[in-house]
């Protein structure tokens, strides 16, 4: 039963990560906090849950389409709704409301057409659910494929972020964009690209859950706050602080879930989030803020 | 100015014995209506009188209405009811020490994040204790309260709620909360005790909304954690109190009234694209009106004004 | 002369940079001292752990013998400290007369209402900005502003008065004026640590001046003898200086 719980913990964890990679991306580099991104999440699902449906396309080839399609919808999303506010932005803080209420509005539109267009029922479908021996339990292949997946593409942005001069100037941008700007950087398209970059994590990690998870229209409100808390724990901007803070989520609400009670894993995600925050307020990871 | 003060104060006592004798005159759909709207004027001032001057946008608006409600289904059959109302206001007030000392230390964006989700967890805490501790999910409200009754607790608590935040800005507070919201640095600087401010401004708040929570359950006879913790109040509030303009005394009121009908009209006539509305709504607002509408209307005369008075002065 | 601010072994890390490492000093009651040091060599830092922005990684604080390090800057505003900042945080969205006001209403003595602003419209006076009391803060220029975050921190009734380069950017004129108004407020019997680099401020005011570099106190000394100190001349300009 411990093995089972935390082979299931990894699983959940490792499609945590993939999801706070593209959240810490958008917060971190692009400064928009983005109340809208379970949504994207969400719509990613009921993506690869039609197509699997109707054309009984299997969710991973789904990847392909999901991963370009969500880099456009966050490229245009920032272009039309975001850039206005950054432009009009006099402060960082100022900016940090505007966005959080604008993608509060994003948040209810996207959930709304979701419910006129799939209702609110849970929904899931069946793909590769079959049982493989791994040490000795037995996990579903569908989990084991979801591990797999955010394995491979959050090594790729990791690797893509720290080993190129593209992911430098990035993460320039993150640490300070005056000075990046300074150095050549254009920081507004570095902003647009990370915020693109983060859609189209949002969608690859829909993609993954709907392998092995249901869903509604409206549970992106509860995957956009794991991913802001697992954000905040992992220190906002760093990658592998996310990487790191999403195993521990995922192997506590496990846990939490096989031995105390299922209906308290929300609880946990919480009680970990405050503990952190009161200990280490810049995050488990995070820089000294100055 | 005495005088000004004066005729402002007699305005609002006359506005306050209107709206009393109102149900003597209206019928009973008139009452429901101004139940819920008179919940919302008292919902959103309340709300903008932490989050305007401090800049911490709230969502944990529904997470006190809720507890107000959900304290008045459990011990409505064991307390009488004025008791019943400080009970529920108590358990509210308790609540908010607790959140507001672990959360007021915060970055305001983790602060939005903490109560973002804070209604969830008060939701998933209560029913996980009615299912496995007490058994029952649901609980029925039998109070002899009328509506008429329910309108004028809720009368009273709005004009109680607008009567404080004009005291406060009249007063030293909210010259302090001015000054949070400005430079915290200043702030601390200039001895004011942040902190304290901060989650008492913060309780008086949440116990304002616990109480509507309490005051309008009865209306509802049968209660569980989803009717009660319904996030889509938190968001109401929050864009009423910035359509009107959350830094001002009419504010609120004027952003409540306005969208507390219009979301009526939309629900019954378009109930399947609510959602898509009021977020569209939503984001009009920000974009469009970013101060709220008082402020727009105030710098649009301004601007009409100075227009108007330049060409008299080239002339000149 | 007896010590009103006492500072001894004072540190401040940020991560692995020791900013300000083990500095002591004292300052006597009604004395102007300066606090000099090329930039980055930690000043700045000093004074924000003294008037509580900063809490010290090491070290003790006191003012007339009683500890001050550890108390957060609100606290420390009600024992006399008030201060200017090197980059001026004025409330910009609150009239000049009212950014004074806060200090008063705050401050040690909680005057409000029309007393207040009668208080705070001498202040405003004192500095020469009586005539802009009812505009935005934000419409001031920059230097008025500072003009306007000094009539801030006298409005606090303070017994020790930090300035951190308050006369920077000042034109010849402006610095004249300046530096009588800091002497009167020396006479005035308000004690005062300024942290500047205008040389002939510094001659004119300070009657002692500490030096520091790289966070490391190098000189404290009557402001002549610290000036012409070999140490705080390669400091400034360099070995073949000295």
């Amino acid at each position: 039963m411990l093995v089972t719980a935390i082979l299931s913990g990894l699983v959940l964890g490792g499609t945590y990560a993939l999801l706070a990679m593209g959240l810490t991306l958008q917060y971190g580099i692009a400064r928009i906090m983005n109340l809208a991104y379970g949504e994207l999440i969400i719509v990613a699902a009921f993506l690869a849950y039609t197509l699997f449906a109707t054309l009984g396309l299997s969710p991973v080839w789904t990847l392909f389409i999901a991963i370009p399609a969500g880099f456009a919808l966050g490229w245009g999303i920032y272009g039309v709704l975001m850039q206005p506010l950054v432009r009009r932005a006099r402060t960082p803080a100022g900016l940090e409301i505007d966005s959080i209420l604008a993608t509060f509005g994003l948040l209810f539109v996207i959930q709304g057409l979701l419910l006129v267009s799939f209702g609110a029922n849970f929904t899931s479908y069946s793909y590769l659910n079959v049982a493989v021996d791994v040490f000795g339990t037995k996990l579903a292949a569908n989990r084991l494929i979801a591990l797999a997946l955010a394995v491979v593409l959050g090594g790729a942005i990791y690797f893509a972020l720290t080993r190129t001069l593209w992911g430098t100037a990035l993460r320039a941008v993150s640490v300070s964009p005056v000075s990046a700007s300074l150095v050549g950087i254009d920081v507004d398209r570095a902003a647009r690209t990370a915020f693109a970059l983060g859609g189209a994590l949002a969608a690859a990690g829909g993609v993954v859950i709907s392998m092995y998870q249901t869903f509604t229209a409206t549970s992106g409100v509860v995957f956009t706050m794991k991913a802001l808390i697992i954000v905040i724990m992992g220190g906002v901007g760093n990658i592998l602080g996310a990487l790191s803070a999403g195993l521990v989520l995922g192997l506590a609400e496990t846990l939490v879930a096989t031995y105390v009670d299922p209906g308290l894993t929300l609880a946990t995600t919480y009680g970990l989030f405050i503990a952190i925050l009161l200990w280490r307020p810049t995050g488990l990871f995070g820089r000294a803020a100055r | 100015m005495t005088s000004r003060l004066l005729c402002q104060i007699t305005g609002f006592l006359t506005i306050i014995i209107a709206l009393t004798a109102l149900p003597f005159f209206v019928g009973p759909y008139t009452i429901t209506l101004m139940i819920g709207m008179l919940g919302y004027v008292a919902l959103a001032i309340a709300w903008a009188m932490f989050s305007g001057p401090t800049r911490y946008v709230s969502l944990a608006t529904v997470a006190f209405f809720g507890i107000g409600a959900y304290a008045c289904a459990v011990f409505n059959e064991s307390l009488p009811y004025p008791l019943l109302l400080l009970v529920a206001g108590l358990i509210g007030l308790a609540v908010a020490l607790v959140v507001g000392l672990a959360t007021l230390r915060l970055a305001g964006v983790y602060f939005v994040i903490f109560t973002f989700g804070l209604a969830e967890l008060v939701r998933q805490l209560v029913t996980w204790f009615e299912v496995n501790i007490t058994g029952t999910l649901g609980r029925y409200i039998f109070l002899p309260v009328t509506p008429e009754g329910i309108y004028w607790q809720l009368l009273a608590l709005s004009a109680f709620a607008f009567a404080i935040s004009w005291l406060i800005g009249r007063s030293r507070l909210g010259l302090a909360l001015k000054v949070i919201g400005e430079d915290e640095v200043v702030a601390a600087h200039c001895g004011i005790a942040i902190a304290r401010i901060k989650l008492a401004l913060f309780a008086l708040s949440a116990v304002i909304m616990t109480l509507v929570g309490a005051i309008q359950a009865p209306r509802w006879t049968y209660v569980e954690p989803s009717i009660a913790f319904n996030p889509t109040i938190s968001f109401l509030t929050l864009i009423m109190a910035l359509l009107g303009g959350a830094n001002r005394l009419m504010g609120p009121i004027m952003g409540a009234v306005p969208l507390f009908l219009l979301f009526e009209w939309l629900s019954a006539n378009f109930p399947n694209h609510y959602s898509i509305i009021l977020g569209l709504v939503f984001i009009t607002i920000v974009f469009v009106l970013p101060n709220g509408v008082l402020d727009f209307v105030e710098k649009g005369l301004t601007h009409r004004i100075t227009a108007a008075a330049k060409p008299a002065e080239v002339q000149k | 002369m007896s010590a009103l601010l006492e500072v001894s072994g004072l540190s401040r890390r940020f991560g692995g940079l020791l900013a300000v490492n083990d500095v002591s000093f004292s300052v006597g009651q009604g004395a102007i001292v300066g606090l000099l040091g090329p930039n980055g060599s930690g000043k700045t830092t000093v004074l924000n752990m003294i008037s509580g922005h900063l809490l010290p990684s090491g070290g003790d604080i006191s003012l007339h013998g009683k500890r001050i390090s550890g108390l957060g800057a609100s606290r420390i505003s009600k024992h006399g400290v008030a201060r200017t900042f090197q980059l001026v945080r004025a409330l910009p969205s609150l009239t000049v007369v009212e950014n004074v006001t806060v200090a008063l209403a705050f401050g040690r003595q909680k005057l409000w209402g029309v007393a207040a602003r009668e208080r705070a419209m001498g202040f405003l006076d004192q500095v020469g900005l009586a005539h802009r009391a009812d505009h935005l803060a934000e419409d001031l220029t920059y230097i008025d502003q500072k003009r306007m975050e000094l009539a801030r921190a006298l409005a606090a009734d303070p017994e020790l008065l930090l300035l951190d380069e308050w006369l920077a950017g000042l034109n010849p004129t402006e610095l004249q004026s300046g530096i009588g108004l800091i002497r009167s407020l020396g006479s005035s019997g308000i004690t005062i640590l300024m942290v500047e680099h205008v040389m002939e401020a510094i001659r004119a005011l300070c009657s002692q001046c500490v030096i520091m570099n790289a966070g490391v106190k190098i000189a404290d000394a009557p402001t002549a003898d610290a000036l012409s100190d070999p140490a705080v001349i390669t400091a400034y300009l360099g070995e073949q200086h000295a």
